[in-house]
Parts: structure tokens; C-alpha cells; sequence
């Protein structure tokens, strides 16, 4: 039995203007120490997926439908006070800025042992504070005594992350969600960053979602990817199936985007128009504005196709 | 906690001002004299025993240094007395009502909805009659008693706690950190108080300040008008008010005194509080 199973998950807005279905319908499983990539680019309902999964979805906003099996429980019928033993705990999410995501007047260690403590009523301070300790050196935070009394003002921003890790990991969760987690580093701190979640997520057993738009770093961490656009997923498989064979045109734009360093190109390719406002979407395929292959079939949301173990959304493949 | 996070920065440049010190040097001077004024006096004013009535309103002279009262009460000792009527009046009303409006604020923005619409409606009520009017109203129908004009002080002030706090966590709770404590589990009281609460002290305390000086005047009103604290225990509105009734037979010492006094004990926190609004707002700095 996978890990986490999400089916036919739709997270709906519902503003003034409309209802906003930013995640509409999509399914995916992760099995333990699987590492799935979520790409697409803003805007897309990659966060509000891993926002759904933990159910921190404020009004107006509202799963409308679907389940998430954890560990063969649905967590969208859980009350409240069932979810906050879970977040933090089972389920951990990685935010996207570091600068933020850290309360600016406490310190890092108290508020590292505060989610130890949480948890865990029979845990004394002193045990708390060890462990603390041990898990900022792992993550190969310099000086991890030190910087438990330090504020968070106090560090950098690739030291902030690294604490932001350590925090998600501390109480050992079995799936950890990162929400863009090197978007706000620069690039040599990224890949450092990256290649420790990877290297944690493998030693502690955990699983991980990673959300990003970068299809560069999923290439490099994930087994699998999921390529989101306007709310659904439309191609789903493995990491070799996706990146090296995509079959969704948009799949292919987004893998053509890269920059290539061997080839002269005078302009990188870009995907021409913008993706539709998730108010106001199309008749038929999404896409179907932006894609050169679309024709009168596409006025047709495409149905699933299964090739091989890949889940693929188009007319086109055949 | 909070404390370390003073000492290191915040304390140092209080002590930046000079008004400021002076301000703290009065009003901790006033402290003392008001903590223990037996040690600092020379009668017991509202001992009987000791007052008597040939000494009735004598000029400051060597003896009786600031005058003497109608019952031959010594003005300087009935003024240290009285100011620690005050003190005491204008800070438990401010404890009490930063531990109320505060507590309220923080839930009113945390949660908003109806359990915000319900609190800030009462706050908007209250706020459209002049806080005199409320605490007059309160003091006419329960009667006199240092408890009583706490409570009413209170009921006055709270509402300026609960806005401020109501305002300030409407900005902190968007904030990313806010998230992610939910995203590691805790629960919204945890994160009202745990992580909210320390985000929000700075306007909370510098608004504290300042409404020590008003909780001490509107006492000090209410007692002149005879609505206040008993005869039994005045503070310094009741002896000015005291002085008053015999200010124009030339007695003028019986109420000036403890009005000076009066002056220079909200001079001074006044002093404080500004020093205390220019160091915890980022955008006065020079």
C-alpha cells in the first residue's frame, strides 16, 4: 500500500468572483522513501496541494472532493484536532521562504524545541535540547550549540533553511512536503540544500513531495513527477519516462525551456501565451491556446491515458 | 525571553534620552516614596490619634513643611499616602486591562468573523461616549471603593488594548511563520500566545505606558468630583479636592501640593512613554 494516496483531490475558492478551482481533480501516490517532484509554473495549485494534504486550507477555500489516504486513514474526513497531531508530527511541509517562516523574536532553539515538545508530553526540556542539537549538526549547520540562542535575524539565509529542515525533520515525519524550498537561495546554496533533503529524506526513511516550477532540480532528486497546469496534473510517471521521453506537449515546452550549456542558441524557447486565468478557463483542453498541435478535438477535455506506467492528458499521444 | 531581548538593545538606547532618565529617575523616586511612605513620614494622616485639631491649617512652616488640613493633617504626609492610592489604582487598572483588551484583541483579529464583529462592536459603543461618562456612570450605581474604581478604570481602557493588539495581529497572523507553526502542528491557542503574542508587545507596552498617566488622571476625576476612592483611603484627586472646598479662604497650600505632585507624577511617565514609543518604533529613528 503506497504511503500516501491522493484520488480525484479538489480544493475549490470560493471568492467574490467565482469559483476558483485551483486544484481540480488530480490523483497521485507516493509509496515510503519516494521522492515526487510537483512542477508547473505559478499558479498552477502545486501549493494548494501540499497545503490540501495537510488541510491548511482557509476560507474561503475548501476541499470539495476526493481523499487522501495517509497511511490508509483519509485525512480529509479528520477533524482538527486529529490533523494537529499529525502535521509536524507524521506530515511535515518545508516552506518556501526562510526569511518568514521563522518566528523573528524567538530563538531558534526555542522554537525548534517547542515542535519537539509539542508532540511528545514525556520528553523533558534537557532531552529536547540534545536532540535539537544533534539534528541542526546534521544538516550541517556550523556551530549548532551556539546557534540554538540565536535569532533568527542572527543567520543567513541558507543557515534560516537548513534550521527549517532540521525543524521539519525533527520528530522524524514519514512524508515531508517542501513548498519551493530553494527558491529564495541562490544557486550554489541550492544545490547544497537539495542534496541534503535528498540524503536526509533517503536516511530517514521519509518521503518527500517536492513543489517546484524548476524542472531542473526535479530532474536531478525526484523518482517521479507530476507536471501540474491550471489545477490538474497533465502528465504523470516516472522521472526517466517524463524527462527524457515527455509526451505532453507542454511537458516537452517546459523541458525545452532549459537552457542548454553545448547548444548556441541565440533565444531560449519559450512557451508562447499565458496560462489561462483558473476564473475563466476554456472550453475543452487547457492548453489547447498555448499548443501548436491543437485542433477541433481539443475543444474535448482529453481523456486519461495510460502508457506504460505512465498517466498522460492529450489528444496528440497516441 | 523578552527581558534578554531588553537588555541588549532596547534598554541601552532608553538610556539615550535625557528627558527620558530624568523621567525614570522621578517616577522610580516616587515609587519608593509611595511603596513605604511610613518610613518617609511623620504622622500617620488617617490615624486619629495623632491629628490634632490645634494644628489646623498651618502654612508650610519647619514643622509641619508643606501645611496642615483642617483636622490638622499634615499635607506631606497625607500626600505620600495619597500617591500611593494612586500609583496603586493606576497600575492594577492597567495590568488588568492590558491582561483583558489584550487577550480579547488577539482573539478578535486571530479569529475574526463573528467572534471579532461581536468584541469591536462593543469597543466601537464604548469608544463613541467620553470614558468620564462611563466611569461616572459605573461609580454612581456601585459607590466608592479602590476595587470598585479599578474595575470602572478598566472597563474604560480596555478598549484601547484590544484595537491595538486587534491590529497588529491582523498583520503578523499572514505571516509565513504564523503557517508554519500550523504546518508543525500547534494549535491556535499555541499560536496566539506562543507565537503571535511575543510578535505584537511593542505597541502593546508602549501604549501601556502612556495609559498609566490617563488611568491616574481619570482616578484622580473621578475622586475630585467625590465619586472616587473613599475618605477613608484618598488618594491625591480626593486631597486635592479636599483642598479645594477651603482654596479661596486663602488655605491655597491644602491643594496645590498634592496638584503639583500630581503634575510631576504623570510628567514623568509621560516622559517615559515617549521615550519608550521613539525606541520601539523602527520608523522614529533618527
Amino acid at each position: 500500500m503506497a504511503l500516501l494516496e491522493v484520488n480525484n483531490l479538489k480544493t475549490h475558492f470560493f471568492t467574490r468572483s467565482g469559483v476558483v478551482k485551483s486544484v481540480d481533480g488530480i490523483s497521485f501516490a507516493i509509496e515510503k522513501g519516494e521522492i515526487l517532484g510537483i512542477v508547473g509554473e505559478s499558479g498552477a495549485g502545486k501549493s494548494i496541494t501540499g497545503f490540501s494534504i495537510l488541510k491548511l486550507i482557509d476560507e474561503p477555500g475548501k476541499i470539495v472532493e476526493g481523499e487522501i489516504l495517509f497511511d490508509g486513514v483519509d485525512l480529509v474526513q479528520q477533524d482538527e484536532k486529529h490533523m494537529q497531531r499529525i502535521r509536524g508530527n507524521k506530515i511535515s511541509m518545508i516552506f518556501q521562504d526562510p526569511q518568514t517562516s521563522l518566528n523573528p523574536v524567538i530563538t531558534i532553539g526555542e522554537q525548534m524545541m517547542e515542535a519537539i515538545l509539542y508532540h511528545h508530553e514525556n520528553v523533558s526540556r534537557k532531552e529536547a535540547f540534545a536532540s535539537c542539537v544533534e539534528i541542526l549538526k546534521l544538516v550541517g549547520l556550523p556551530a549548532a550549540h551556539e546557534r540554538m540562542k540565536s535569532y533568527p535575524h542572527q543567520l543567513s539565509g541558507g543557515m534560516k533553511q537548513r534550521v527549517v529542515i532540521a525543524m521539519a525533520l525533527l520528530n522524524n515525519p514519514k512524508l515531508l512536503i517542501a513548498d519551493e524550498p530553494t527558491t529564495a537561495l541562490d544557486v550554489t546554496i541550492q544545490a547544497q540544500i537539495l542534496y541534503l533533503m535528498k540524503k536526509l529524506s533517503r536516511d530517514f526513511g521519509s518521503s518527500l513531495i517536492l513543489i517546484t516550477h524548476d524542472i531542473a532540480v526535479v530532474s536531478q532528486l525526484c523518482d517521479k513527477i507530476a507536471v501540474m497546469y491550471a489545477g490538474r496534473i497533465v502528465e504523470y510517471g516516472s522521472k526517466e519516462e517524463i524527462i527524457f521521453d515527455p509526451k505532453h506537449p507542454y511537458t516537452k515546452g517546459l523541458i525545452e525551456c532549459l537552457p542548454k550549456l553545448n547548444d548556441d542558441k541565440e533565444r531560449l524557447y519559450q512557451i508562447p501565451g499565458i496560462m489561462p486565468t483558473l476564473l475563466n478557463l476554456p472550453q475543452g483542453c487547457y492548453f489547447k491556446d498555448r499548443c501548436e498541435l491543437a485542433d477541433s478535438e481539443c475543444d474535448v477535455y482529453p481523456e486519461e491515458q495510460q502508457l506504460g506506467e505512465r498517466r498522460v492528458f492529450c489528444h496528440k499521444v497516441k | 525571553m523578552i527581558m534578554k531581548w531588553f537588555k541588549n538593545e532596547l534598554l541601552v538606547e532608553f538610556f539615550e534620552d535625557k528627558m527620558a532618565v530624568i523621567g525614570l529617575v522621578i517616577f522610580a523616586l516616587l515609587g519608593i516614596l509611595a511603596l513605604a511612605p511610613s518610613i518617609f513620614t511623620y504622622q500617620n494622616p488617617y490615624d486619629l490619634t495623632q491629628l490634632f485639631l490645634e494644628n489646623s491649617f498651618q502654612a508650610p512652616n519647619p514643622n509641619f513643611i508643606l501645611g496642615t488640613d483642617e483636622q490638622g493633617r499634615d499635607i506631606y504626609s497625607a500626600m505620600l499616602y495619597g500617591l500611593r492610592i494612586s500609583l496603586y489604582v493606576g497600575l492594577a487598572s492597567t495590568i488588568l486591562s492590558v491582561i483583558i483588551g489584550y487577550t480579547l484583541g488577539l482573539i478578535s483579529g486571530y479569529y475574526g468573523g463573528w467572534v471579532d464583529t461581536i468584541i469591536m462592536r462593543i469597543a466601537d459603543i464604548q469608544l463613541s461616549f467620553p470614558a468620564i461618562l462611563i466611569a461616572l456612570i459605573i461609580m454612581a450605581l456601585w459607590g466608592e471603593g479602590v476595587g470598585k474604581i479599578i474595575i470602572a478604570i478598566t472597563v474604560v481602557n480596555w478598549v484601547y488594548y484590544a484595537r491595538t493588539a486587534r491590529g497588529v495581529v491582523l498583520s503578523e497572523k499572514e505571516k509565513d511563520y504564523a503557517q508554519s507553526a500550523r504546518a508543525l502542528g500547534m494549535s491556535n491557542f499555541g499560536i496566539i500566545f506562543g507565537e503571535i503574542l511575543p510578535n505584537t508587545t511593542a505597541p502593546i507596552i508602549v501604549i501601556a505606558t502612556v495609559r498609566i498617566a490617563n488611568a491616574i488622571i481619570l482616578e484622580a476625576t473621578l475622586s475630585f468630583l467625590g465619586l472616587g476612592v473613599p475618605i477613608t483611603e484618598p488618594s491625591l484627586g480626593s486631597l486635592i479636592a479636599n483642598g479645594y472646598q477651603v482654596l479661596f479662604s486663602g488655605y491655597w497650600w491644602a491643594s496645590v501640593f498634592p496638584g503639583v505632585l500630581l503634575m510631576v507624577l504623570i510628567i514623568s511617565i509621560n516622559l517615559i512613554g515617549d521615550r519608550m514609543r521613539d525606541i520601539m518604533n523602527p520608523r522614529l529613528k533618527r
